[in-house]
């Protein structure tokens, strides 16, 4: 690894502030973050350590909506009464990311900021149409992941919460990677009143909904519905344990687990 | 007999205290006065002419002691790594024996080669002036498969081998087996692929070495399963240093399963370069680069096939294999795919004509070798999924043709048409057991609940019989060993009757400090704790060859049981002296050598004292002390063998394969603590259903890179994906030791990759599929049942 300095601010203000003048990077979890120094495929010359800055942290569930801050841990949200009262699939997915040394770091504004293809926070910001609020704006959910690992953030812009719409019904299903257990496919499906949004991680370079899906859901809300939509396996990832064609039959797969899950308990 | 930590007692392990608080001493943990830090630089390429190597950027940074290379090693006349295992071709043709040095100088043949060592003074330091290091390649086109490899025109590894064949092997009557095939009522053929694994010990290998010029001594630490073997083949063949001025220790070690069964080109690097300099100098491998320079496992292609008679009688067996070396001879490379895998192929099994080829291959890979199992779980492959096949091409029941052609118990010792002969067994009781605990018979009505949920349930079977114990040296020279294969031990017992055990063999992970401890415990009637068992050090403990091949226990428990009984003579000897008795008149029974028909006696622990303080003592006759060596070479391999069961669930949608329960009996002679053996078996069948449903080491066609270089993509069992295993030992005493034991740490790994594939290939026989290839992972299954859903065209 590299040398770097090291900053602990206790404001936004100032984590933004040292992000410009040191020219480094922001640290939340360090889970994806510090297996890439080591690597040294990313030699920043500053950490900029986020876990002193109380403002970003905290959950909260009002006027229809659930914030969490940015620096929430994976376990706090799928441990948290208000996340399982407010969108429990939002739990369950918290809870089914990496494994217990990772939950009890990781954090959600580091893993949208990464936007790493086969994580499962996208498809839960995409799938619930959520607000991704920033120290300086606030970008729509449909806005924010722009390409493989990049998103829509400007160099130094810091992630502050993630705020959610609470939707009628929802839930997350994915199927693992055997060696990395990371989502080869990854569906998020929410109903709302006003119609039902598919999010699909792990299949491509970035997070995408899939329009006919949700258009046959908004009209009947069951896994038949979508039974006969299949997924071109045109532009999607493949590597040496899932190619193309078989992520394409897998989007179906989680899609009706998702329905069928989201089905059975209500939001 | 009554001692509770005597043989058979599931006493805990000795060592587990400091391993699980932390309190190991591994050689990452050794600190040196002094020590510098070592990273090699190893080629990105598959293939390659090194043209040259420029260090002048990273000597140059801060903290760089040196930058060596393989031409520097040259010009030092160091020797190439060694092979410890020579074999002979058809023909009677050496197999061919191409130069392996220790860092390459004119060419590379995989990636992950060494080329060059960077010392500095902190690892980070030498791994930025690793990067720093400026090579100039020649790309070559590289090839990967055995395959490719052989055809007309492929990349040479080696120039003066040009079409990259090793060594064309055979075992067995060609002759028999061919007139046997000609009048067979049904032949059974089978194409098969036995997938390239990465061992992945739990810890990486290092390697730490020291150079005093006081004495002119050299010291390696090394993470090996063969200190000994090391110590000669380094100090002999490589680095020309005497026998007498060079110690290797091999510490506490995280896990070997072959992998850390060799002599690798680092230890001679790393030893030579702290010699050179006079500094010590510690490498511990990082895990992505063990993945391309560990010695990896398995990687055949090949075709076999099995006659019968109408009746399913087998007549012969045909086996034709492609086997990878990669791209140098690790030190038993060559042995592995032929004489620990040839002279398997009769199983349990009458068949009475084999033949079997092995072509020995070269490839631009990862140098291949031994690998928990070695050419026993490749056999026991071949062997039980052509029988599966053969069952289900002739409508007979896979249990039934097992038993039409199994060995009979009255049949013993039972000499095979491949060499071998076993000394004892019984597989169908094995089978007898396997399947009632399996409960075999109420399976149908498992698969049809099963099939209620939209899931393929399915149920396998192997039987096995492995050939370990390694090896009555004779026997392995003729063989091609370039070693003995004998195993020693002292027993040093001390004034106060405490015992100190020095044997040749390694504990990485098997608790020989357990289960030495009661074995001597059982034989002199002294609790366990009072034995210490000592390895791994060539300035303690006399020669040894090692563990690997499942031969401590066999090989070297029946040293220590020599050398027990000599100090057990010894001490009736003493006891006769100062209880006035004739020799023939004691009796040593529970730690006491008494007179018999009195009630006069002596506890051990007071021969003992006598031993090293001979007041009372026959002098004249017998020297003081209590301290017995013995060196004890096999008469013979031993043949553990058994019958595994599993049951496997398929969801159709997905493709994943759950294995939901597993069944392993096995006849592993004597147990000596069957606690020990049931964490064997765990890890062995936990290894052999790694290969058969998710490991598999991938490399690029092309490009010859490794895929699959890391845990992103090298899919490890994890302890979620086994179920609860029923692990059962079903024993016959090994003839021919003492001790009646035959080993059991492979047979694990030997007999689950066959009983998991067969239980796959149940699962999908309703839709038509005949095999699976390893792994059976889910893109692959998805794709069988896709294309086994296809309507078939018009023939």
């Amino acid at each position: 690894m590299q040398g770097f300095t090291y900053h602990r601010p206790a404001s936004v203000a100032d984590a933004v502030a040292l992000l410009r003048s040191t020219g480094g990077t922001g640290i939340a979890g360090g889970m994806s973050l510090l297996p890439v120094m080591k690597h040294r495929l990313a030699t920043p010359p500053a950490l900029v350590d986020l876990s002193g800055v109380a403002a970003l942290t905290g959950i909260a569930a009002s006027g229809g909506t659930l914030s969490i801050g940015a620096m929430t841990r994976h376990v706090a949200v799928a441990d948290s009464a208000v996340v399982a009262a407010a969108i429990p699939a939002l739990a369950s997915l918290a809870a089914g990311i990496g494994d217990p040394a990772v939950r009890n770091r990781g954090t959600i504004g580091g893993a949208i900021a990464n936007a790493d293809p086969a994580a499962d926070y996208p498809a839960a910001i995409l799938g619930l149409g959520a607000t991704v609020v920033t120290d300086r704006r606030e970008i729509a959910g449909d806005d924010f992941f722009t390409g493989l690992f990049t998103t829509a953030l400007a160099p130094g812009e810091l992630i502050v919460a993630l705020r959610f719409p609470l939707p009628l019904a929802a839930a997350y299903a994915k199927f693992r990677s055997p060696a990395s257990r990371y989502a080869v496919v990854g569906v998020f499906v929410a109903r709302f009143a006003d119609g039902v949004r598919v999010a699909v991680t792990g299949a491509a370079p970035s997070v995408f909904r899939v329009a006919d899906m949700e258009a046959a859901l908004a009209a009947r809300f069951a896994p038949s519905a979508i039974a006969g939509i299949a997924i071109p396996p045109d532009g999607l990832n493949g590597d040496i344990h899932a190619e193309p064609a078989f992520r394409a039959h897998l989007v179906g797969v989680m899609a009706a687990r998702a329905v069928a899950a989201a089905s059975s308990v209500a939001a | 007999m009554g001692n509770v930590t005597g043989i058979g007692a599931s006493i805990l392990r000795k060592e587990d205290l400091r391993f699980i608080t932390g309190r190991g001493n591994y050689v990452a943990d050794i600190k040196l006065p002094g020590m510098t830090y070592a990273v090699f630089v190893r080629s990105p390429h598959a293939h390659a002419k090194l043209l040259g190597v420029d260090a002048r950027a990273a000597l140059a940074m801060p903290g760089v002691l040196a930058v060596l290379t393989g031409a520097d090693m040259k010009a030092d006349k160091v020797g190439g790594i060694p092979c410890g295992w020579g074999i002979t071709g058809k023909d009677g043709l050496p197999m061919k024996e191409p130069p392996h040095p220790a860092m390459a100088y004119d060419k590379v043949r995989h990636v992950g080669d060494p080329i060059a060592l960077v010392v500095a003074e902190t690892v980070d330091l030498a791994r930025l002036a690793a990067d720093a290091v400026v090579v100039d390649y020649d790309v070559l086109p590289a090839v990967v498969g055995v395959l490719e490899a052989l055809r007309p025109g492929a990349p040479a590894v080696f120039e003066d081998i040009p079409d990259n064949l090793c060594c064309d092997w055979e075992i067995g009557d060609r002759a028999a087996t061919d007139a046997a095939f000609a009048g067979a009522a049904h032949v059974a053929r089978i194409s098969l692929v036995n997938n390239r694994l990465v061992g992945n010990p739990m810890e990486p290998r290092a390697a730490i070495a020291q150079y005093e010029r006081s004495t002119d001594r050299t010291t390696l630490y090394s993470t090996s399963q063969f200190p000994h073997v090391v110590k000669l083949l380094m100090g002999n063949f490589v680095l020309g240093i005497p026998q007498h001025k060079l110690r290797v220790v091999a510490p506490d070690v995280g896990g070997g399963f072959g992998v850390k069964q060799f002599h690798y080109a680092e230890e001679a690097v790393v030893t030579w370069a702290a010699r050179r300099l006079e500094v010590p100098v510690k490498w511990v491998s990082e895990r992505s680069e063990g993945f391309v320079s560990d010695a990896q496992g398995r990687d055949h292609v090949t075709e076999a096939e099995l006659a019968l008679d109408e009746t399913g009688k087998f007549l012969a067996l045909r086996v034709s294999t492609l086997a990878n070396m990669g791209g140098y001879l690790s030190t038993f490379g060559p042995n592995i795919p032929t004489n620990l895998y040839g002279p398997l192929l009769a199983g349990v099994y009458t068949t009475p004509a084999i033949y079997c080829e092995v072509k020995v291959v070269f490839t631009n890979t990862v140098p291949v070798d031994a690998y928990r199992g070695a050419g026993r779980p490749e056999a026991t492959f071949v062997l039980e999924r052509l029988v599966d096949v053969a069952a289900a091409e002739m409508g007979i029941d896979r249990v039934a043709i097992r038993r039409r052609n199994m060995i009979p118990t009255t049949a013993y010792p039972y000499q095979t048409p491949v060499m071998m002969e076993y000394d004892s067994g019984d597989p169908s009781g094995c089978l007898d057991r396997a399947l009632a605990q399996a409960d075999w018979d109420g399976f149908p009505a498992r698969r049809a609940e099963a099939a209620k949920r939209g899931k393929y349930r399915g149920i396998g079977l192997a039987t096995y019989v492995e050939a370990c114990g390694l090896a009555p040296s004779r026997i392995a020279g003729r063989l091609g060993a370039r070693g003995g294969l004998y195993e020693s031990a002292t027993v040093r017992v001390h004034a106060t009757g405490d015992v100190t055990v020095l044997i040749g063999t390694h504990c990485h992970g098997q608790g020989h400090e357990t289960t030495f401890a009661q074995i001597v415990s059982d034989k002199l009637g002294i609790p366990a704790d009072k034995i210490e068992v000592v390895f791994g050090d060539t300035d303690k403990v006399q020669f040894g060859m090692g563990t690997y091949g499942s031969r401590s226990l066999s090989v070297g428990g029946s040293a220590l049981a020599k050398s027990v009984d000599k100090v057990i003579l010894k001490g009736r000897k003493i006891a006769a002296y100062m209880l006035e008795a004739g020799e023939p008149d004691i009796v040593f029974e529970d730690g006491k050598f008494s007179v018999t028909g009195t009630d006069r006696s002596l506890r051990f622990d007071e021969i003992c004292l006598a031993a090293y303080i001979p007041h009372n003592y026959p002098l004249e006759v017998l020297e003081p002390g209590l301290e017995e060596q013995s060196f004890y070479d096999p008469v013979n391999f031993t043949f553990p063998g058994g019958a595994h069961v599993a049951e496997v669930e398929i969801d159709p949608d997905t493709g994943s394969v759950q294995l939901l329960s597993y069944v392993a009996v096995d006849d592993i002679g004597t147990v000596i603590n069957p606690m020990i053996v049931a964490g064997q078996l765990h890890g062995g069948i936990t290894q052999g259903a790694g290969q058969a449903l998710c490991e598999t080491a991938v490399y690029d066609d092309a490009s010859g890179q490794l895929l699959s270089g890391s845990f992103m993509d090298y899919a490890m069992p994890r302890a979620d994906i086994m179920p609860n295993m029923k692990i059962i030992t079903h024993s016959t005493r090994c003839t021919h030791n003492d001790l009646g034991v035959k080993g059991c740490g492979e047979v694990g790994t030997i007999g689950s990759p066959a009983t998991v594939i067969n239980a796959v290939v149940d699962a999908l026989s309703p839709l038509g599929i005949t095999h699976v290839d390893m792994p059976a992972a889910p893109n692959r299954i998805w794709r069988l049942i896709q294309a086994a859903r296809l309507p078939k065209a018009a023939e």
